[in-house]
């Protein structure tokens, strides 16, 4: 933001910065910011902090961050107790000083869940999103395989609705923001891109039960239904997709219990 | 300044002989297969896990072959194919608006400004439907009909309804289609994916690829991994400019490592600018962020005619007083002239003094993207439909509402053409090292259209390298491969080691970021949208001062032993120092101005002046010794069944 005089509006901040060694217990760093122009991003911020103590000859604090654009699903800071800072349906790449005060304290933290140790400071492991993806998050086809496109015809309404579901970005902010530490909202979010569209409904029962016995076995917790997970989404997905996953789950699980083999049908049910 | 002389290199582009439509199925018919039950006894090794690379290492594992995928990132699913907005292009004709393959191979061509090769570019076209079947069924939320069938829009250099679209966020939802066959591959147990790992060289043993050696970002601990074959997906080198559309981790490192073993350059001198990106807005910005081009459907872009306009607000300055000089330039492409295009004439009128939005370094560079007319004629809800999600990514950068002030773009670097040299197989100049995706160079030529970087890293990676290494197994002993105890993998470890031990013990007074703000800064100045003779020369020179400062001076903070992005860093800009002189130095050379790359010698009236006679070809670079100019060679570009003509988009 430039104001009318041509100079550009600065902030000087006191940061509160987490520290932490992979393994070892983590601890909180003070260190004072000037000059952090108010059209800076958030991430910009935290380069600037980091350049300074280069300076000072001190270690920089490590976090994540790639695109830099909302979309990659990197980054993944608590900000004033917040994921992703008070903003609401941002990521933290996409946060602007000129949502803080000049004075302001600002705590920055790693995600905090069971699920994600800290590898190193605002760094976590992410990876049992992956293994849960892993485990049924994809819709069997080989490549080579494919029929033509307009042969499956998907009413716009079900496209819609998938596609809201698919904008998820795997960043974590849910479990993140979660008493329990709960990726029902992720999961959700998949289970509805995939299981609402025509080319999902072969694997639908299956992918439902392993995606949700892998979340389980990666340490996240259950939902009871706090909703901060909603709240806190950079891409605002809602509520529903956990209603959603809990009906196909039943759903899934009474048609396993009906089965003759007591185990998921095999596809194509 | 000359380049260097050395050796001979072999860069037969292995095109194969008929008719265009007929060569990659007769290629195909001819290439070896390896039998399903030896497959297992393969190793490929794949780095990257964009689109080319996650399409690529899914299909290997699919085959049957043992996989193993590398990414710098924490998940796969991060690559930044990710942040590709606009569209895919392909084939279908489903608009019946006259589109085919010859019609997508001819405007890819020509949106190449003939320096692409080719036979490439007609077998990209024609596996362009293949892969709009293979995404649908894989579950990509593509854009519909109410009728239920996929929807299209244009793009720019096209004059046909060929992109396929998900929202503003295409390259997401294809990743993730990408990323879940990868995935189920991974839970499968079929490729073994190692994230925050990156690659920092290449591993020859007599003279073939076979593996890799890479540090593990989290523990610091530098290890080999011996293959069959390597392949490299690791996308462009647009950070060479510092600021750019590009991720922040995004790198030339595995490809340059891989040159420095002998993997030729092609064409480092290709990049592109792209024209609607969010203005720079200071010092201590760390990158600019795209908007679509498929605004530029529904936006109109203009300046003031009037240098004294350039202070008001855009709802003072009358009609009249507007000049909408694409469409004023380019009547029939308007708004949707392609990309090198759109920039100059952005930086042309901005260079004139007639840019709008705040001054940075003394220049107002910002030209108005304008939604009023759109807005008129579709209504607000309409144009939120179509481009929401990007007018709110611009309200939380810029803290403007573009419903109701028109937005303002600039020009900024987004794609890089060049890459590592590779035949009509995407193998390299080395056996067994083939390259896919932005990281090759051989299917956009001097300039790429919208929607087709998606297109090609799929096609890549889908349809094409699995038919060629197969080829490429099938002549390679199975369990051959040599043990990573080998001396060549110890003698490449220690290598790699005492370079991350040099960073680390410099221990001078300038960050890393420091040197690549100053590497970026020439780059973009000397080597952007336009360049020169004495402009490119003063750079390379700046650039070798700049390499020795960076070895003497630079201050690595951490420890080699945990997550250390400064030392991440210091190894990129170390590369890309290396990397930005052979680019300027490809510049250089090239005398002629064509796609991306202007050279404000070689022009007619500001457009690009080609020299077809004396460079139809691509100049490919050979690493000759460290602090050595790289050598120049040149695979000519034989045209069979294309006329070569000056593009013209009035």
């Amino acid at each position: 933001m430039v104001q009318d005089n041509g100079k550009e509006q600065t902030l000087a901040l006191k940061l509160r910065v987490w520290r932490q060694r992979r393994g070892q217990p983590g601890a909180f760093e003070e260190h004072s910011l000037a000059a952090v122009p108010t059209s800076a991003s958030f991430l910009e911020m935290m380069d600037m902090l980091n350049e300074q103590l280069i300076k000072a000859g001190k270690d920089t604090f490590a976090f994540d961050h790639d695109c830099r654009e909302g979309i990659c699903g990197m980054c993944s800071m608590t900000i004033n107790g917040m994921p992703h800072g008070p903003i609401p349906g941002v990521t933290t790449c996409q946060l602007h000083m000129r949502n803080f005060r000049d004075g302001e304290t600002i705590t920055v933290e790693p995600w905090r869940a069971r699920a994600f140790p800290v590898l190193k400071d605002l760094a976590v492991d992410r990876s049992g999103f992956d293994k849960v993806i892993q485990s049924g998050g994809f819709i069997t086809v080989r490549t080579g395989s494919a029929p033509e496109a307009n042969n499956i015809p998907v009413p716009k309404p079900i496209a819609d609705e998938a596609m809201d579901a698919a904008e998820c970005i795997g960043c974590g902010a849910c479990v993140a923001s979660c008493k329990n530490g709960s990726a029902m909202l992720f999961v959700g979010a998949k289970i509805n891109h995939l299981n609402i569209l025509p080319q999902g409904q072969a694997e639908r029962d299956r992918r439902t039960l392993s995606m949700v016995k892998t979340m389980d076995e990666a340490g996240f917790g259950n939902c009871t239904n706090y909703g901060e997970c909603q709240a806190h989404c950079p891409k605002s997905i809602t509520l529903d997709v956990i209603a959603k996953l809990n009906r196909d789950y039943l759903r899934a699980r009474v048609k396993e219990f009906f089965s003759s083999t007591g185990k998921p049908s095999k596809g194509g049910d | 300044m000359k380049e260097a002389s050395a050796p001979p290199m072999n860069l037969d582009s292995k095109i194969p002989a008929g008719p265009l439509a007929d060569k990659w199925n007769n290629h195909k018919a001819k290439l070896r297969l390896v039998n399903p039950a030896n497959r297992r006894k393969y190793h490929v090794i794949v780095v990257g896990s964009g689109l080319a690379g996650s399409a690529a290492a899914a299909s290997f594992a699919e085959m049957g072959y043992e996989v193993s995928c590398f990414c710098y990132q924490d998940s796969p699913r991060r690559a930044h194919s990710i942040a590709a907005q606009g569209g895919i292009n392909a084939a279908k004709n489903y608009q019946n608006d006259g589109d085919s393959v010859r019609r997508l191979f001819q405007d890819t061509i020509k949106g190449g400004d003939y320096r692409a090769r080719e036979a490439n570019v007609y077998r990209l076209a024609q596996v362009s439907t293949n892969i709009i079947d293979q995404c649908v069924a894989q579950g990509v939320p593509f854009a519909r009909e109410y009728g239920g069938l996929l929807a299209n829009r244009s793009f720019g250099g096209a004059q046909v309804s060929r992109t396929f679209y998900a929202r503003g966020q295409t390259g997401q939802q294809l990743l993730i289609g990408a990323y879940s066959a990868l995935s189920r591959q991974i839970g499968l147990g079929a490729v073994k994916m190692y994230t925050r790992h990156e690659m920092l060289d290449l591993v020859l043993v007599e003279g073939k690829a076979k593996g890799i050696v890479t540090r593990d970002l989290v523990t610091g601990a530098i290890e080999s991994w011996s293959s069959d074959v390597v392949v490299v997906c690791t996308g462009g080198y647009g950070n060479v400019f510092y600021l750019s559309t590009n991720a922040q981790g995004c790198n030339v490192t595995a490809t340059f490592r891989a040159h420095r073993r002998g993997a030729g350059f092609a064409n480092p001198c290709y990049t592109q600018i792209h024209p609607t990106c969010i203005p720079v807005h200071g010092e201590d910005q760390s990158k600019l962020t795209l908007m679509s081009e498929s605004l530029r459907n529904d936006g109109r872009v203009w300046v003031p005619k009037n240098k004294a306009d350039c202070t008001k607000p855009a709802s003072e300055i009358p009609e009249d007083a507007r000049d909408y000089f694409l469409e004023r330039k380019y009547p029939s492409y308007g708004n949707l002239a392609p990309r090198d295009i759109a920039s100059r004439a952005a930086k042309e009128v901005c260079d004139e003094g007639r840019g709008v939005g705040q001054v940075v370094d003394g220049k107002r560079l910002g030209v108005y993207l304008d939604f009023s007319a759109a807005i008129n004629r579709l209504g607000e809800s309409e144009v939120r439909a179509r481009y929401g999600n990007l007018f709110d990514m611009y309200q939380n950068i810029t803290g403007e509402n573009a419903y109701k002030q028109p937005m303002r773009i600039f020009p900024a670097v987004h794609y890089t053409m060049g890459g590592l040299w590779v035949d009509y197989n995407l193998q390299s100049n080395i056996p067994g090292l083939f390259v896919g995706g932005e990281a090759n160079f051989s299917d956009h030529g001097a300039n790429r259209l919208g929607a087709s970087a998606l297109m090609q890293g799929l096609a890549d990676g889908y349809f094409v390298l699995p038919y060629t290494v197969t080829d490429y197994l099938a002549g390679e002993k199975s369990g051959s491969r040599p043990s990573n105890d080998a001396p060549e993998f110890k003698a490449v470890v220690k290598d790699v080691n005492d370079r991350v031990a040099k960073l680390l013990s410099i221990n001078g007074t300038k960050s890393p970021r420091y040197y690549h703000k100053a590497l970026g800064k020439i780059t973009w100045e000397q080597c952007g949208m336009a360049r020169d003779k004495a402009g490119l020369e003063g750079a390379i020179r700046d650039l070798q001062a700049l390499r020795k400062d960076f070895w003497e001076n630079v201050k690595v903070v951490g420890s080699g032993d945990a997550l250390a992005p400064e030392l991440e860093r210091a190894g990129r800009v170390a590369d890309f120092l290396d990397f930005g002189i052979m680019m300027c130095l490809d510049a250089l050379t090239r005398e002629e101005s064509c796609g991306g790359h202007f050279r404000t010698e070689f022009q007619d009236a500001g457009e690009a002046k080609r020299d077809d006679a004396h460079y139809a070809h691509a100049a490919v670079w050979q690493w000759t010794g460290e602090g050595q100019l790289p050598a120049r060679h040149v695979e000519p570009l034989v045209y069979e069944e294309t006329q070569l003509s000056t593009r013209s988009y009035k």
